[in-house]
């Protein structure tokens, strides 16, 4: 179990924990996230390194007994598991939606430390629910924002926007997370503009290492096999944006 | 020249490892991955009447010598089920049904509809350490175990294994039991009972509380009842436990084992496992002149070698 070393509200509805010890986390990784007596899930790592941290939404109970813990108190957390994003080429997208920014902004941390050029699309509920835009536009990220609601930036899909910021541009590749539906038409752009891409899936966990089967999708597994895979990998899944496991393990619709 | 190849209660294998129920089996595209890695078979993740969820999380805890778990037997339903078995018969290799129940007759009726749903066989998952009111609360009685194997073969054709619980005074009684129901064969091991507790949180790390050890740890436990419920039955026995290598599949041959089977290695050493410890065993045979995996079931065994 680790002790909390600061726990933070990022926007109205996310929050960010930041432990004293030291996590070697490549950003697309996450760890099991223990809230003793009440429930074990996934969350991404948010900061690598020194002070690690997560950054999470309030969701059902567990979340909810999370956002409760003080500093001081203490938690467990196993891991960091999974594949994570490989870094490659000099002039990048970034595509993220509502809570995806938690894996793409260590990612554009480490994209501007190879002093690669950056453009983001962040979309989110509203102006209010923008994830760590502060944090990736002092990191030297060109940020393009979308809201639901119009409340800041284009008012729509975060991927119409990615779309006409893609344009003509000669980029090298994407890299994105969020809803899967977002995912799925990042995937038609990559694919149309032929421009390499990755992107994290999120999938209900229960072990987290590969046992379980409970991220199946199309017999790879979320957890140890991603949750970040390539558009050709992504383009083999055909439960992608349409179908995931419930906790009984059954097909339900996303 | 060495042969992999293995007849069981009338399946052909192709080789003797086996998937263990439980592992990478909650929908068939995974199966299939694993029938592709090389498995000689697969036992599907244990299924029931009705769709269940199975225990809170945490679920799993990893330990230095294996696993401990207590997923609780999460399954959609035979019903939704059906479609993945058929989907994991894309492997061409024989799929074995892994079904638990509350009551004999609901064990029995779920032979029958698996083996309906395409399943080249049963097994009967009499010994889950953590499930309340199933597995192993059942079968730890040799009169529940020979009726609920009496049922389950006169309700279906295919060939019944019996998946027997390690904690319990006498798995031989078991097995004997087993057999008198009509059992056509035995699987040996199923996870020991065990728990794992947080010192800082000073509780069970399970949600379950209780779950069940697999993995290297639990080997020479298995060992040891292959080696005695092969004394003590004539029919085939189906080694599971702790197998990572060909010499951890040879020792439970040895042990009386006619093929083995392997879950949390699974985890630990990725799907490639089954073509790994297949290598080894052919290498094994062929350093030691053996032809068959028949002529090494049971050398262990005084008078046998």
């Amino acid at each position: 179990m680790l002790k909390i070393k600061e726990h933070t509200s990022e926007t109205p509805s996310t929050k960010t924990i930041r432990f004293y010890e030291w996590l070697d986390a490549v950003p697309g990784q996450f760890v099991m996230v223990w809230v003793p007596g009440v429930d074990e899930f996934p969350m991404s790592v948010s900061y690598s390194g020194n002070s690690f941290g997560i950054t999470y939404q309030i969701v059902g109970d567990g979340t909810r007994a999370l956002s409760e813990k003080k500093p001081g108190e203490r938690i467990g957390i196993r891991g960091p598991y999974g594949r994570g994003f490989s870094l490659s080429g000099k002039r990048l997208l970034f595509v993220a939606g509502g809570l995806g920014m938690a894996p793409i902004a260590p990612l554009i941390d480490q994209a501007a430390s190879r002093g690669c050029s950056i453009d983001l699309v962040i979309g989110a509920r509203s102006a209010k629910e923008l994830l760590f835009e502060r944090r990736v536009t002092r990191a030297g990220a060109k940020v393009h924002i979308s809201t639901d609601d119009g409340t800041k930036g284009f008012k729509g899909f975060a991927s119409d926007l990615a779309d006409s910021v893609v344009g003509n541009r000669r980029l090298s590749h994407i890299f994105t997370c969020g809803p899967e539906k977002m995912i799925v038409k990042v995937m038609d752009i990559a694919t149309r503009k032929r421009i390499p891409m990755q992107a994290s899936l999120e999938r209900m966990m229960k072990c987290g290492i590969g046992v379980c089967d409970s991220c199946a999708i199309d017999g790879r597994h979320v957890c140890r096999d991603g949750p970040v895979f390539s558009l050709k990998e992504l383009k083999s899944f055909d439960d992608l944006g349409r179908t995931k496991l419930d906790q009984a393990g059954r097909k339900v619709p996303i | 020249m060495t042969h992999l190849e293995v007849e069981v209660c009338g399946l052909r294998l192709k080789n003797p490892t086996m998937l263990a129920s439980g592992v990478f089996d909650e929908t068939g595209k995974s199966m299939l991955a694993v029938a592709k890695a090389g498995a000689g078979a697969i036992v599907t993740k244990s299924i029931g009447m009705e769709p269940r969820p199975g225990h809170p999380n945490p679920s799993v805890v990893e330990l230095e010598h294996g696993l401990l778990n207590a997923m609780g037997l999460p399954n959609p339903g035979i019903k939704l089920y059906a479609s993945e078995i058929k989907e994991a018969k894309k492997g061409g290799v024989p799929v074995i049904g892994s079904v638990f129940g509350g009551t004999e007759e609901e064990i029995a009726e779920l032979a029958r509809l698996v083996v309906e749903a395409g399943a080249d066989a049963v097994e009967l998952n009499l010994s889950c350490p953590h499930a309340k009111g199933y597995g192993a609360e059942i079968g730890s009685s040799p009169e529940a175990v020979e009726s609920i194997c009496k049922l389950a073969k006169r309700r279906t054709k295919g060939p019944v294994f019996a998946k027997l619980t390690p904690n319990t005074p006498s798995i031989a009684d078991l097995a004997r039991a087993a057999e008198r129901g009509g059992a056509d064969g035995i699987v040996a091991i199923n996870t020991l009972k065990g728990m794992a507790i947080d010192t800082d949180a000073k509780m069970p790390i399970l949600g379950n509380k209780i779950g069940g050890l697999s993995g290297p740890a639990v080997k020479p436990v298995g060992v040891r009842c292959v080696f005695e419920i092969y004394e003590a039955v004539r029919i085939p026995v189906v080694g599971v436990g702790g197998i990572v290598t060909g010499r951890d599949a040879i020792e439970y041959i040895m042990a009386g084992a006619s093929a083995v089977q392997i879950g949390t290695a699974v985890w630990s050493e990725g799907p490639i496992v089954f073509s790994k410890v297949c290598k080894e065993i052919s290498k094994f045979m062929k350093d030691n002149q053996y032809q068959t995996v028949k002529e090494i079931v049971g050398v262990a065994h005084p008078g046998k070698r």
